[in-house]
């Protein structure tokens, strides 16, 4: 079948979506954008291809009347050993390459030792990490590079310690690695890893749950239907960086407004709020752009601005909203400046304000800065789609939901929980128009 | 008698309230009353209070007010003055004003004119532009022409004729207030414990919300309280503040000062109220007598030209000569063209006198006052070790 | 559209080198001047752009010097990053006009001129204070540097929209009773009218042809980009030469040359030849980035956007409206020119000239772009914006950079605005 693939290359994430000829999404593809823009690209496609075959085999499951009572269960068992044999994989490409690094040069006489010390680590990490993918286990991110390089940092010092090995130095062997191996385009056998993996669930669950013959079956037919990439649309802050032609790359300011459009064919304004920009789209009934503006040159008010917080709070980025939430009282953040902002947030958590309280009033001062970029690009009048990384954050929407109400009056404000793919929807449906409508 | 407490409270109140309900109810006592208002650093308030209309200082909306659609108007390398005064514009809670005046200080403040003139048809936007040429023959004659155009403006705008007469009561009274106000910092020089800055700051700044008749009423009540009010005396350095011009600290800023150990003897808040260095003429052409005190008697600043390099900065000296002081705080409005540009010259001629200083920048709604305690604080006490040394 | 024999565009270029090559000489002719003063005993006078009444001091035989252009230069020859710096390290706040530090910068470092030529040091700051606070501030600076004679013209800002009687008195006066009789005291020359009529007739011819080069931004395809071609286009008549019949010279050059270019049905010529096909037709607010003025340009070109009228082109005086200088009232006339200059207008009437330029250049839309140092022309122009979209009912786009400080030009963000704009517009052509 004909398919049509929008990525949109962001600042941290890369994201993919895979179109069929109907216009339905049939999968989607996230990353960490990395320093090689190329590579982001392919493993965000590559994902949005894997995400279609399990809906592919969704549909097969689902129409094949095999009966099986728990698709979902299956599927997400099935996922869970696919993304072991894909972890593994790299894991042992990262081996293989931190092996590279050990050398004589780096480690005169002690090469041979780091090269076991290695060779434990990886055995460890293997065993450890391979937990993670057990019936059951919570898995924080799928990103190799937060998986491997947790429990890597975590077993490489007691090995180090055992073996009387500079700590530092094998560390560095692996940053040196990670990003090379993060950056060499993914392995093609997609198909062979979820075959793998559907051999381990079934020695994993025994034979109980269904006739293995009509799974394999189904599996066979959802793995056989070719997906015939047609046309794929760039966007995205690094889509200059993309080794695609001019025909194939859109602005993520119209992809952002047609993406938005698709989702809510009523929305007529768009905010997005991602890690480097803020733009705020206004579109007509088409989905077609009619003004924007993005931030001036100041980062305030941007995703950036929360991660520069979480950092000077030494917490996660994902811990931030759900700490504001808990805030009592309104406390007022002037510092419409990122940096400024940390110091504000010193001075008070000095002066013994409660953090929770502060992280409101940063949250709410975020969403200012998003509130005169709207009114820059004309204000909102209609149905309003809120989207981007900070859009997962409900302190944030609640602040947002708040200043739109005191500001526009009453509105329908949408929030999707894909909405982070909001610009390669919108690609994608470029990628569709340019074959099925032209 | 009022207390000093009492005076200040009232004078707090009035600057809290960003509703500007004194005004309002001013303008509400009597049909067709008209209020216009001006923003720093000069306008002749005599001709608007002629005219039976009240002049109301905006300056800025200060540390109180949440700026959402003022944002939308400037970049972010512009000071904070001009986005809350928009916001205080277009929140209505200006919508009571009748006329603005824009001094000529500043391009940003100059623009402002305009973006009024298009997004409030309905108000009278002036921008008032002072002569940069102090001759009487030269810029005499143009700034006597535009305060007579002024005048016939204000004649039009509340349908009252502003007689000579008229214009001299004015100016008679604010005469008076700018002699009150020279006495609150003579006072202050020389007792500052007596009058602290917040006090002397939320007392100037409750003269550009009152009519001039009430303020110069609650500052007279307030020195006599002041007089006689027994402060504790500490042992702070005293300091010349400048570069407040316009955009204003939060209050917060200048107690800070205060607590750091510095006692602030002279500053360039609200220059209007004391903006001629002399009375102007009770007698004669009411407009020639606010012309020719503009021309000859202004103070000096920041935001107009000096025409003798030999004086540029001599201003500065000489107000800590004047007041005692023992050092100068510059303290400007991030992006404030005419503060920064002018900076290091006032800065050389302080070298050259002799007189050590500080530098540090804020806006209207810096939130932490930390880091100017600290600067602050130490510039004391480098300035007392010094004094003992010499 | 534009594919043209390449023999014919050989026979264009030639054409173009001319005026080019006529520019460059004067330019290069009146640094010279400056740097053999000293030597020659001529007086030297500094000014800026707006507001320079260049014929009133040709007429005491002082050479010009332009701070603004020196700045501007140092920012195309990428020496400014490292004169703001040593201002900055001087004292000079990081929050101003980064023109001034750039000067104070070269000033610092021995005043030596974008030509590799020491600057003298000026007989007369000659401060006309038309448009810009920081003028003002500027000239004091440099007169706390050397010491030396200043005198103010001070033109009033046009606040109610409109060049008023007692403006237009009040600098004639100044002109009459301070600025010729200080000039005469420093140059030892008489003030001779005849004379400044005669360079005033000559500034009119110039004026003729320079409006009529802008004004061919009207055909399709244009000829010109009255932005990034503009600002060379400019060049002599905003500085030493106006009143010259050098300038004369260079216009009637350029006229020719874009006639022919009309003729030939050529767009804009860029750095890289001529620009292919005529995508977008835009109007700018604002001064251009210096420092890397063709890498933005670029960004319009390789897009197929063409500038067809622009702002800054007016902040050395506005002339499509009318305006020339006039013998027959000579000191009038130069007070009229100094009013007048664009950043001297105030919003309501640059909204007006805006939306004008719009609709009768045929534009797509407004691209401004907002400069850090310039407040004159970037206060209130978010709002000038919204004003000017709701009037032609066409969208404008904003990008943020400096005259001449490199910290503040980010080529990816302007690049994707800019791209997300011109896209724009095309999808709302398809849609429409």
């Amino acid at each position: 079948m004909k398919c049509f693939i929008g990525i949109d290359l962001g600042s941290t994430t890369t994201k993919a979506i895979l179109m069929d000829e109907n216009k339905d999404v049939l999968g989607r593809g996230i990353t960490n954008s990395r320093s090689n823009y190329d590579t982001a690209a392919a493993v965000s496609k590559q994902e949005a291809y894997i995400d279609s075959r399990f809906t592919l085999l969704r549909r097969e499951l689902e129409q094949s009347q095999s009966g099986m009572v728990d698709i979902d269960a299956f599927l997400r068992d099935l996922e869970r050993n696919f993304r072991r044999e894909q972890f593994m994989e790299q894991l042992q490409d990262l081996r293989r390459t931190c092996l590279e690094f050990a050398t004589a040069a780096r480690f005169k006489d002690k090469e041979a030792a780091v090269r076991e010390a290695l060779d434990e680590i990886f055995r460890r990490v293997a065993d450890q990490a391979g937990a993670l993918f057990q019936p059951g286990a919570e898995r924080k991110s799928d990103f190799f590079r937060d998986i491997a390089g947790s429990f890597y940092l975590a077993v490489a010092g007691e090995v180090c310690k055992q073996a009387n090995l500079p700590f530092d130095q094998v560390i560095a062997v692996y940053d040196k690695a990670i990003i090379e191996v993060e950056n060499r385009p993914p392995t093609a056998d997609l198909k062979g890893k979820i075959v793998r993996g559907l051999e381990n669930l079934l020695t994993e669950a025994g034979e109980d749950r269904m006739s293995s013959a009509s799974m394999q079956q189904a599996v066979d037919r959802a793995l056989a239907v070719e997906l015939e990439e047609s046309y794929v649309i760039g966007t995205g802050y690094g889509r200059v960086r993309l080794p695609f032609s001019k025909e194939h790359i859109r602005s993520e300011i119209l992809c952002h407004g047609l993406g938005a459009h698709i989702m809510y064919h009523g929305t007529r304004t768009v905010l997005d709020i991602g890690g480097q920009d803020t733009k705020a789209i206004q579109v007509d009934a088409n989905g077609i752009v009619q003004n924007f503006q993005m931030n001036d040159r100041c980062a305030a008010g941007c995703g950036r601005y929360l991660g520069y917080i979480a950092d000077e709070m030494k917490i996660g980025l994902h811990e931030l909203g759900p700490m504001a939430l808990k805030a009592k009282k309104q406390v007022k953040i002037n510092s419409t400046c990122t940096v400024f902002a940390g110091a504000e947030l010193r001075d008070r958590l000095a002066l013994g304000e409660d953090r929770a309280d502060i992280l409101g009033g940063l949250h709410r001062s975020i969403i200012l800065r998003a509130m005169s970029i709207i009114a820059r690009s004309g204000g909102i009048t209609d149905q309003f789609t809120f989207t981007g990384g900070v859009a997962k954050n409900q302190a944030a929407v609640n602040a947002l939901r708040e200043l739109v109400d005191e500001n526009y009056g009453k509105v329908t404000i949408n929030i999707n929980p894909d909405s982070i793919y909001t610009g390669s929807l919108g690609a994608a449906t470029f990628a569709y128009r340019a074959v099925m409508e032209h | 008698m009022a207390t000093t407490d009492q005076i200040i409270q009232r004078c707090q109140s009035l600057f809290e309230d960003l509703h500007f309900t004194a005004a309002r109810e001013w303008k509400a006592a009597e049909p067709d009353r008209k209020v216009v208002g001006f923003m720093p650093i000069y306008v002749p308030r005599e001709l608007i209070h002629a005219a039976g209309m009240l002049p109301l200082g905006i300056f800025g909306g200060g540390d109180q007010i949440e700026v959402i659609q003022g944002d939308a108007y400037y970049q972010s390398y512009i000071c904070r003055i001009p986005r809350s005064t928009i916001e205080l514009f277009l929140t209505k809670r200006l919508d009571f004003v009748d006329g603005m005046l824009f001094p000529s200080i500043c391009d940003v403040i100059r623009n402002l004119t305009g973006m009024l003139q298009l997004i409030r048809p309905d108000m009278y936007a002036h921008y008032y532009d002072m002569p940069q040429n102090y001759d009487d023959r030269v810029g005499g004659e143009f700034y006597v022409n535009e305060l007579q155009e002024l005048r016939h403006d204000f004649e039009n705008l509340s349908g009252n004729e502003i007689t000579d007469a008229a214009l001299r009561v004015s100016i008679v009274l604010f005469n008076r207030n700018r002699e009150l106000i020279k006495e609150l910092y003579i006072l202050r020089a020389a007792e500052p414990w007596k009058v602290p800055a917040t006090e002397a700051y939320l007392l100037s700044r409750a003269g550009m919300l009152l009519p001039v008749e009430d303020h110069n009423v609650l500052v007279e009540s307030y020195i006599k309280a002041a007089r006689s009010a027994d402060r504790p005396r500490r042992d702070n350095c005293k300091i010349v503040l400048s570069g407040m011009f316009c955009e204003q600290p939060p209050l917060n800023l200048i107690k800070s000062l205060e607590l750091a150990g510095c006692y602030v003897v002279d500053d360039d808040f609200m220059l209007i109220n004391r903006w001629m260095q002399e009375p102007v003429s009770e007698t004669g052409d009411p407009i020639e007598a606010l012309a020719r005190a503009f021309l000859h008697h202004s103070t000096k600043t920041s935001a107009t030209y000096e025409p003798i390099e030999a004086d540029k900065g001599q201003y500065l000296v000489e107000a800590v000569r004047k007041s005692g002081a023992e050092g100068v705080i510059f303290a400007a409005p991030s992006f404030c063209d005419p503060a920064l540009l002018e900076r290091p010259m006032l800065q050389d001629a302080l070298n050259a006198a002799g007189i050590p200083y500080i530098a540090f920048k804020y806006a209207e709604n810096s939130g932490q006052m930390q880091p100017i305690r600290e600067q602050a604080g130490t510039f004391a006490d480098s300035i007392k070790l010094w004094g003992e040394n010499a | 559209m534009t594919t043209v024999a390449t023999k014919k565009i050989d026979l264009r270029e030639a054409q173009k080198d001319q005026s080019m090559e006529k520019q460059k000489e004067m330019i290069a002719g009146n640094f010279t001047r400056l740097a053999r003063a000293p030597q020659t005993g001529e007086k030297v006078s500094y000014t800026f752009v707006p507001g320079n009444i260049n014929e009133l001091v040709m007429c005491f035989d002082m050479v010009g010097n332009f701070p603004e252009i020196n700045a501007l230069q140092m920012g195309m020859r990428k020496k400014s990053g490292n004169f703001i710096f040593d201002a900055e390290r001087a004292g000079h706040s990081e929050d101003v006009c980064t023109y001034v530090k750039t000067d104070l910068g070269m000033v610092y470092n021995g005043n030596i001129g974008p030509t590799g030529e020491r600057l003298p040091e000026p007989d007369i700051l000659l401060l006309s204070y038309t448009g810009c606070f920081t003028f003002l501030k500027w000239f004091e600076l440099l007169r706390h540097q050397y010491k030396c004679p200043t005198v103010m013209l001070h033109v009033p800002y046009q606040g109610g929209g409109k060049i008023t009687e007692n403006m237009r008195k009040y600098v004639v006066k100044q002109l009459k009773e301070e600025v010729i009789p200080t000039l005469e005291r420093i140059s030892g020359v008489k003030f001779d009218i005849d004379r400044l009529r005669e360079y005033l007739r000559e500034s009119a011819r110039a004026e003729d042809d320079l409006v009529w080069v802008l004004q061919t931004a009207r055909h399709k395809p244009s000829p010109i980009d009255a932005y990034f071609g503009g600002v060379y286009y400019v060049g002599p008549i905003f500085s030493a030469f106006r009143g010259t019949r050098d300038a004369t010279e260079y216009y009637r050059l350029l006229r020719a040359e874009i006639q022919a270019r009309i003729d030939a049905g050529l767009g804009p010529v860029t750095p890289e030849g001529n620009m292919g096909e005529e995508k977008y037709r835009l109007v700018v607010e604002g001064p251009p980035n210096y420092t890397n003025l063709r890498e933005f340009w670029k960004m319009f070109y390789d897009d197929g956007a063409v500038v067809v009228a622009s702002s800054y082109t007016k902040v050395g005086g506005v002339y499509d409206f009318g305006f020339r200088h006039d013998p027959e009232h000579p000191l009038e006339s130069l007070a009229d020119y100094c009013l007048g200059c664009y950043t001297n207008m105030n919003l309501p009437q640059r909204v007006d000239m805006l939306v004008n330029y719009i609709n009768d250049y045929e534009a797509d839309g407004l691209l401004i772009n907002s400069i850090k140092s310039c407040n004159s022309f970037s206060a209130g122009q978010l709002l000038m914006m919204r004003e000017v979209e709701k009037r032609t009912g066409k969208p404008a786009a904003f990008v943020e950079t400096d005259l001449v400080d490199p910290r503040y030009f980010s080529a990816a963000n302007v690049k994707n605005r800019l791209e997300s704009y011109f896209q724009m517009v095309d999808q709302k052509r398809r849609a429409a």
